[in-house]
């Protein structure tokens, strides 16, 4: 492999594995943010289990995402340091933005909402997870603000070469960006929703194994109690309730994802046909979408692909709003793309091994044609089975069946694989630029680069080959690791956030828990406060934390 | 009125500056665990120090990257590439910090603990060690061509200096989170810190003394003997004040030796921002490394507003956690069972 392609390995295995965290904790972040606004609005119990329970996955998830997010800052500078000569001027400044707007807030709020329980009057803390919350929201408008600058370059001019600033506003509000933020968030939600579905299902499901709920001939849920293990009756509620929330956000979030995304593909059509055309495979112009294809969907040979299952239409539509456009295809594409930009690589020494090369203007087919399907398919199914959960468990809990139970848990990986597919199929449609040109805009069409020319000239390939397998070792130790401490939160239900359950004082459903009672400031503070005589609770605010 | 990229220069200074003194204290704490923490409580009282703003503290380096990007991208790319190989351990070593943080306490395991203990020990010294090398070779130069790149291969980089900044900034964090612990902390750790800092403060500021002399001696200017003298006033005042347990002084004066000693290497440095060792006509300076002045201005407004508010809210968490923490406050680990 040359130093080109690892680095764009790494790029790819890091910048995706950082996306399996961050919808996550975007989505689940504005759902523990909503469940505590519950509780402190009606004072329920069960609202506070939930935002307990739901905080303490969020925050095992939360920290992966920073750990990962440290190597994306950086690794700009390192392996892609020609990448960040050419554009530094104008993607520098949104990744700027969003470290100073987005990333502190965001920590230091979070920090706040995690020790402050006991020490933030109630409205205070609550609202230290919604600034935490809402600024992972604005820290993914930002990075999108950068990678749609990528898709779609706006608001600059080329001075020497480089394009250089002239309109920030032009960046902020680019029609890319408009459309890629709210399909992103939505996407985030859907993941929430299936986390959310999968897990209380699998707590209704355990409930009813061990006999705790049963359910009659007629169909009615008899809901019992097992204080001691902190399975009482608010905690069946606690779980059809997030089973319904995350039912309903997964439906809801998938339409938004369909609406945005066929927003999305309009402007696609118009800003990169070439990604358009791959993501169909599609060789000749065409009308139709085609669900399922056999053959070789990487072939410029249209003998070698047959659609099986086609919508006629559903292509143009996605375009351009009607049946009936002739959206382009791949073979009168590559014409039009040497004739603008090129057949080779300029010969300048600057490019290194990559200077003269050939250029290739098709994507890798096969991963845009999939890509693109697996992120509609996984998304879909996900939605049509929250609204199937939502059906079977309307009389208050979940089948018996095994089997189902495992297809739930299982379910939670189909939105993560949407997203995945998604940001796969978008960074690798837009090959072989590392910015795409923009057809459509008249005056800045030079803004353009090839990833072959963005890679750091003065690394080796031994150091790219060193980080990349200290990276991937890294990542998947620790993906391990916080897969099994999820497993286990999570089997521990909500006691592994609220011990107090156990210890017998926080079942009898009107109290508020361990938020009221445990009183205060517990250290002997810097003025003495020896005199307290308030006995701790064990879920102090330390104990919910470190 | 001086130019903006040059007040960007001193902006970063200031990034600079704020995140060696926040971080600095959870670094140095984080190697601690492994120094000084004897008992389980011991070092969960370490921990929750630093429990709720270590992460902010951390931004501060994120912050000063994505500001030299946007100011100063020749900067950036050819620090960064140049350091390819430090940088990556640099990474890694966070990596391990801040998953250690968050992850020991989730098993009530004394193996579990332990390992996760020496990830953070580990770390948060590869970290800073890496950082003070990464800011010593700016100061004082790297191998770079024409283009900004690295010549000579992946460790063409590494001279002394990169050992001394290294190390610089390794003991000067572990003083700083003793003088820290002295003033967060009652109990054990209060005492045993607090001894820590008399005994081994003066050792402890020497290398970036050191670094500060030698980046003076290169290529200082006469106004920036004022910020060096500084420093060592600042050095021997903690240390009396150490001496005599005012921990709150002591604490100050270490970061008022911080502040003057990174303005030193700072302005000395003014107005290359990357020396080339090859050819001083290559070295990347003020003005032929920065952004333009649009971009500048953009920046400058947003941070006009946002530099202060930040600052404000981080005070403003110190203030609400400012209580000390002792083994007393310090809960029976948990154990989480599956139901
Ligand atoms: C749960 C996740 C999810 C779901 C259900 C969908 N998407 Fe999506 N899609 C993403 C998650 C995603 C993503 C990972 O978030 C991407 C990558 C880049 C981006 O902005 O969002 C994306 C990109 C993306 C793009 C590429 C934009 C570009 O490269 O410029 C298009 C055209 C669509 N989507 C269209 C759709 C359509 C028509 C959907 C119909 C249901 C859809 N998406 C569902
Ligand atoms: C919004 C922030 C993002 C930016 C600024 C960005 C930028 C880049 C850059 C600079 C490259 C390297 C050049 C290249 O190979 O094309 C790249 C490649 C890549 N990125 Fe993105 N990216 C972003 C988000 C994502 C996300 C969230 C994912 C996936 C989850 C992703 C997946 C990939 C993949 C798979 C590649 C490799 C493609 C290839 O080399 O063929 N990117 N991106
Ligand atoms: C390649 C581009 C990317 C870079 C440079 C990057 C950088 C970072 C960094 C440095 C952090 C850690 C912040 C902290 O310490 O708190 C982080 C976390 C985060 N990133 Fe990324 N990121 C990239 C891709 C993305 C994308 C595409 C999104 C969303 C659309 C995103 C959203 C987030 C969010 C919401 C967080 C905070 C939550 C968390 O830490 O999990 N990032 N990112």
């Amino acid at each position: 492999m040359e130093a080109l392609d690892i680095a764009r390995w790494q790029f790819g295995i890091t910048t995706v594995y950082h996306f399996l965290m961050v919808p996550l904790t975007i989505g689940l972040g504005l759902v523990v943010a909503t469940l505590q606004t519950m509780w402190v609005r009606t004072g329920k119990e069960q609202y506070l289990r939930m935002t307990k329970f739901w905080g303490k996955l969020f925050l095992i998830n939360f920290i992966m995402g920073v750990a990962t997010g440290l190597v994306q800052e950086f690794q700009f500078g390192m392996a892609w340091s020609e990448y960040s000569r050419f554009v530094g001027d104008v993607f520098g400044a949104p990744l700027a933005l969003e470290s100073l707007l987005a990333f502190f807030t965001e920590s230091v709020f979070l920090g706040l909402w995690i020790f402050g329980w006991n020490r933030l009057p109630k409205k205070l803390h609550l609202a230290t997870i919604w600034i935490a919350t809402l600024a992972s929201v604005l820290s993914a408008y930002f990075i999108l603000a950068a990678n749609s600058w990528m898709q779609h370059p706006v608001g600059v001019e080329m001075v020497d070469g480089r394009p250089v600033l002239n309109d920030i506003w032009a960046v902020l509000t680019n029609n890319t960006l408009l459309v890629a933020f709210p399909h992103q968030i939505t996407a985030a939600l859907s993941v929430a929703g299936g986390f959310l579905l999968g897990i209380a299902w699998f707590h209704l499901w355990k409930r009813r194994r061990d006999g705790i709920d049963t359910v009659n001939a007629d169909g009615t849920v008899t809901v019992g109690s097992r204080p001691e293990t902190g399975r009482d009756t608010t905690d069946h509620s606690v779980w059809i309730k997030s089973l319904r929330i995350g039912a309903v956000v997964a439906m809801i979030s998938f339409a938004g994802t369909a609406i945005t995304g066929d927003l999305q593909g309009k402007l696609m059509f118009d800003q990169q046909p070439m990604k358009m055309a791959a993501a169909e495979a599609a060789c000749h112009d065409g009308t139709s979408f085609s669900i399922l294809s056999v053959g070789d969907v990487g072939a410029k040979n249209c003998d070698d692909v047959t659609a099986v299952i086609e919508v006629p239409g559903l292509l143009s539509f996605l375009a351009n709003n009607d049946f009936d456009t002739e959206v382009k295809g791949v073979n009168t594409l590559i014409p039009e793309y040497q004739e603008a930009y090129g057949t080779h690589i300029p010969d300048d020494p600057k490019y290194g091994e990559q200077a003269g090369t050939e250029i290739d203007y098709l994507p890798v087919m096969s991963v845009t044609y999939w890509g693109f399907r697996i992120m509609i398919g996984f998304g879909g199914v996900a939605a049509v089975a929250a609204a199937a959960a939502l059906w079977v468990t309307r009389k208050g809990t979940v089948p018996a069946s095994k089997w189902l139970m495992r297809l739930a848990v299982f379910g939670i990986l189909a939105p993560f694989g949407a997203n995945s597919a998604g940001w796969i199929f978008t960074e690798m449609g837009r090959q072989p630029f590392v910015v795409a040109p923009n057809p459509s805009f008249t005056g800045i069409d030079q803004v353009f680069m090839f990833t072959a020319s963005a890679v750091s000239p003065g690394v080796s390939r031994a150091e790219l080959l060193f980080s990349l397998a200290a990276f991937v070792l890294v990542y998947l130790a620790l993906l391990i690791v916080e897969v099994r401490l999820l497993f286990k939160f999570t089997r521990g239900g909500v006691p592994s956030a609220m011990p107090e359950l156990l210890h017998g004082d926080g079942h009898d459903g009107g109290s508020s828990g361990g938020m009221d009672s445990a009183g205060g400031d517990d250290g002997s503070g810097s003025d003495g406060s020896g005199g307290t005589t308030k006995t701790k609770q064990p879920d102090d605010v330390l104990g919910f934390a470190y | 009125m001086i130019s903006l990229p040059t007040l960007w220069f001193i902006v970063l200074a200031f990034l600079w500056t704020g995140y060696l003194f926040l971080e600095g204290f959870d670094l140095g704490v984080g190697m601690l665990m492994k120094l000084m923490g004897r008992t389980e409580k011991d070092r969960r009282v370490m921990l929750n120090t630093i429990g709720p703003v270590w992460d902010g503290n951390e931004v501060w380096l994120i912050t000063a990257g994505a500001m030299t990007f946007a100011t100063f991208p020749l900067w950036y790319a050819a620090l960064f590439s140049a350091l390819y190989i430090p940088l990556v351990f640099v990474l890694l070593g966070l990596i391990f910090r801040a998953v250690s943080i968050e992850y020991r306490g989730k098993h009530n395991d004394d193996r579990w603990r332990s390992r996760w203990d020496w990830a953070m020990a580990l770390g948060s010294f590869v970290s800073a060690f890496g950082v003070g090398a990464a800011l010593a070779l700016t100061t004082t130069g790297l191998p770079l061509n024409e283009n900004g790149d690295r010549v000579g291969g992946a460790f063409a980089w590494f001279n002394g200096y990169a050992v001394l900044g290294g190390f610089a900034v390794v003991a000067f964090c572990l003083v700083h989170a003793c003088a820290f612990l002295a003033l967060k902390t009652r109990g054990d750790i209060e005492v045993r810190a607090r001894r820590a800092v008399v005994r081994w403060l003066p050792l402890g500021v020497l290398p970036m003394a050191a670094w500060a002399i030698v980046v003076q001696l290169q290529n200082g200017k006469a106004l920036t003997l004022i910020p060096l003298v500084i420093a060592v006033a600042a050095v021997v005042l903690a240390w009396i004040t150490a001496r005599r347990g005012r921990e709150g002084w002591s604490f100050t004066w270490m970061g008022l030796f911080l502040v003057a000693g990174v303005v030193t290497i700072f302005a000395s440095l003014y107005p290359n921002v990357l020396p080339s060792t090859l050819d001083p006509a290559w070295s990347l300076t003020v003005d032929n490394a920065s952004s333009s002045d649009y971009t500048l201005t953009v920046i400058s407004w947003v941070s006009l507003f946002g530099l202060p508010l930040v600052v404000l809210y981080q005070g403003w968490t110190y203030w609400v956690f400012r209580k000390r923490i002792t083994a007393a406050s310090i809960p029976a680990a948990h154990t989480v069972n599956a139901q």
